[in-house]
């Protein structure tokens, strides 16, 4: 027997997930704690409800949670309690907005550090210094001047988007081979011709893949800066699972955001396919 | 007919005069000259090659030819305007073919198409480009990327692209030079044929002695640089009608090629002599034209007829 390559792998998945959630299941603490083995006073505060079983759930729970999520997702019973699709949609709305500002600065500004080697080499301390700094210490200071948690928000998002999209538009702009701009310039091709027809695709595998790098910095910001504003989101969903001590719905949380995340790198990746070439 | 391009016509295409290149010397002391006192002129219909070592500047002055370079001193002249930048009607045929690896074999030829009529109607626009396609031979690739074509075909669509928007003049950088010598032989047929059946002006880098001896009417040989000059011009005193196939059978093929190889081989390297010589006047570089002579004996040998252009 001879499988390919492909169903070898999807058989392995299958039984390293089924081997994960079995481990799991096995190492969960037993369930079986009364509320007499509690501290007393902790066992006091819990109140009589207090069955002194583990929060952490099985595989088997997490599993039936996220179906109930699948099978509801937009529910609102008020500002608490929101289904994980609105939580959802109100993060991805939040990243994409500000991910949009951030192409619309980086890609132009990008374009024209990449024309002009004295920007290249004047900007270049400042997107150094900037580049590093973590998003979330922007936070303090767009909510002090923006005043407004979501606008706030949106400009983190934005501003950790700007940094790979601009370094990476001007590095592939300014590597635009010189023969190809030559070949336009025997042409008398004018400079938004020579812009749009040689330099835009021949930067573009470059500039998609900044694109990727920032949407998937985006996703991982937006989670963070959503516990800290509160409100709506995914991020605020988790922090509020926490507050409940629902570890089952953390978890579920924790897997729509990777599958979400997923879904966003495929999607650019589907994208920078179609402007990759081969010399 | 090789003795009318000697005679100077009125107003030639391309006119060369004292062109010099120099750039500051790496170590930042002075300047180094690539080529200085160039002077030469490429008249209507003519297929000029130059032949010199690597480094004496034979790109550079392809680039200043073409306005992609500017001179240090000296200016070209060509139809009577002085070159200041690039033009449409001197294309540039690149060593390294530069296609736009995202575009097809009809988009990129489109593309010149496009630059030189943009008013140009769409169907008339395909039908001129597919016109050009066919004529390097390329007929049924138009939807193919560069990278899904040999090497010799990317450099067909090169030349289908310059020769597209029916410049005055074209411009070849070594356009064979990376291509393996069946390739190349066939390529330079068919750019012999083209030439011959649109009469364009064209100068042309190479190093192939061969491929010069085939194409060329004139050949300007440089010494090697820094410094260079121009050592002489030959002119090739073969048939017009020749062949690669049948090249090597004419009398004054070896005449021509050992005369090349003698420069190249030997003269380049010590030129300074000769160029100390108060019979070189770098305006006037000396003309030659290598051929077969038979003296009183019916004994045959090698003469080189020399004349003042």
């Amino acid at each position: 027997m001879s499988m390919s390559l492909q169903s070898r792998a999807i058989v392995l998945s299958i039984a390293l997930f089924f081997a994960f959630a079995g481990l799991w299941q096995l190492i969960l603490p037993a369930g079986t704690g009364s509320a007499a083995d509690m501290d007393p006073a902790y066992a006091a505060l819990m109140g009589a409800t207090a069955k002194g079983a583990s929060a952490m759930p099985g595989p088997l729970e997490v599993g039936k949670q996220i179906w109930e999520h699948v099978l509801d997702p937009f529910y609102d019973a008020g500002p608490n309690d929101k289904g994980i699709g609105i939580q959802l949609g109100y993060s991805i709305l939040r990243v994409l907005v500000g991910f949009g500002f951030a192409v619309m600065v980086a890609i132009p500004l990008g374009f024209l550090i990449g024309m002009s080697p004295l920007f290249y080499k004047a900007l270049d301390p400042f997107i150094q210094i900037m580049k590093p700094v973590s998003p979330l210490a922007w936070m303090p200071l767009a909510l002090y001047t923006i005043k407004d948690s979501i606008i706030s928000s949106v400009f983190v998002i934005f501003i950790c988007s700007v940094w790979p999209m601009l370094t990476n538009t001007a590095f592939g702009v300014a590597s635009v081979r010189k023969e190809w701009l030559n070949v336009a310039k025997t042409l008398e091709v004018g400079h938004l011709r020579t812009a749009f027809r040689v330099i835009l695709p021949a930067a573009a595998p470059t500039i998609m893949t900044g694109m990727r790098i920032s949407v998937g910095i985006a996703w991982l910001v937006i989670v963070a800066a959503e516990m800290l504003v509160g409100g709506t989101g995914i991020g605020y969903f988790v922090w509020n699972e926490w507050n409940n001590l629902s570890i089952t719905n953390v978890i579920a949380a924790i897997f729509f955001i990777g599958l979400i995340g997923m879904v966003l790198d495929l999607m650019l990746s589907y994208l920078a396919r179609l402007v990759t070439y081969t010399e | 007919m090789m003795s009318d391009s000697m005679s100077t016509s009125p107003q030639p295409r391309i006119r060369v005069e004292g062109l010099a290149q120099r750039f500051p010397a790496p170590d930042g002391s002075g300047e180094t000259t690539v080529f200085e006192d160039i002077w030469f002129s490429v008249e209507p219909g003519e297929f000029v090659c130059l032949i010199g070592h690597s480094g004496c500047g034979k790109t550079t002055l392809l680039n200043i030819l073409a306005g992609l370079a500017t001179a240090s001193s000296g200016n070209v002249i060509v139809s009577g305007q002085e070159v200041t930048g690039t033009s449409l009607e001197r294309a540039v045929v690149f060593q390294s073919h530069a296609l736009m690896p995202w575009m097809t074999v009809m988009g990129n030829i489109a593309f010149a198409v496009r630059s030189k009529w943009p008013r140009m109607a769409k169907a008339e626009m395909l039908k001129h480009c597919q016109k050009f396609i066919d004529l390097v031979h390329l007929t049924g690739s138009e939807n193919k990327k560069p990278s899904q074509l040999s090497g010799g075909m990317k450099q067909r669509v090169g030349i289908a692209r310059a020769m597209a928007i029916e410049p005055q003049i074209l411009l070849l950088d070594e356009p064979f030079s990376a291509l393996d010598a069946l390739t190349r032989g066939s390529l330079q047929d068919e750019l012999l044929s083209i030439c011959a059946e649109t009469e364009q002006t064209v100068f042309m880098i190479t190093h192939d002695i061969d491929e010069a001896i085939l194409l060329a009417d004139k050949i300007i040989l440089m010494t090697n640089g820094p410094d260079a000059r121009i050592c002489e011009i030959v002119e090739n005193s073969l048939p017009r009608d020749r062949t690669r196939a049948n090249m090597h059978t004419q009398d004054n093929y070896y005449p021509v090629r050992n005369h090349l190889i003698e420069f190249l081989v030997n003269r380049s390297v010590g030129f300074k002599d000769e160029l100390a010589s108060p019979d070189y006047d770098p305006r006037h570089p000396p003309v030659v034209r290598p051929t077969v002579i038979t003296d009183e004996a019916g004994e045959t040998g090698t003469g080189v007829l020399r004349a003042q252009a």
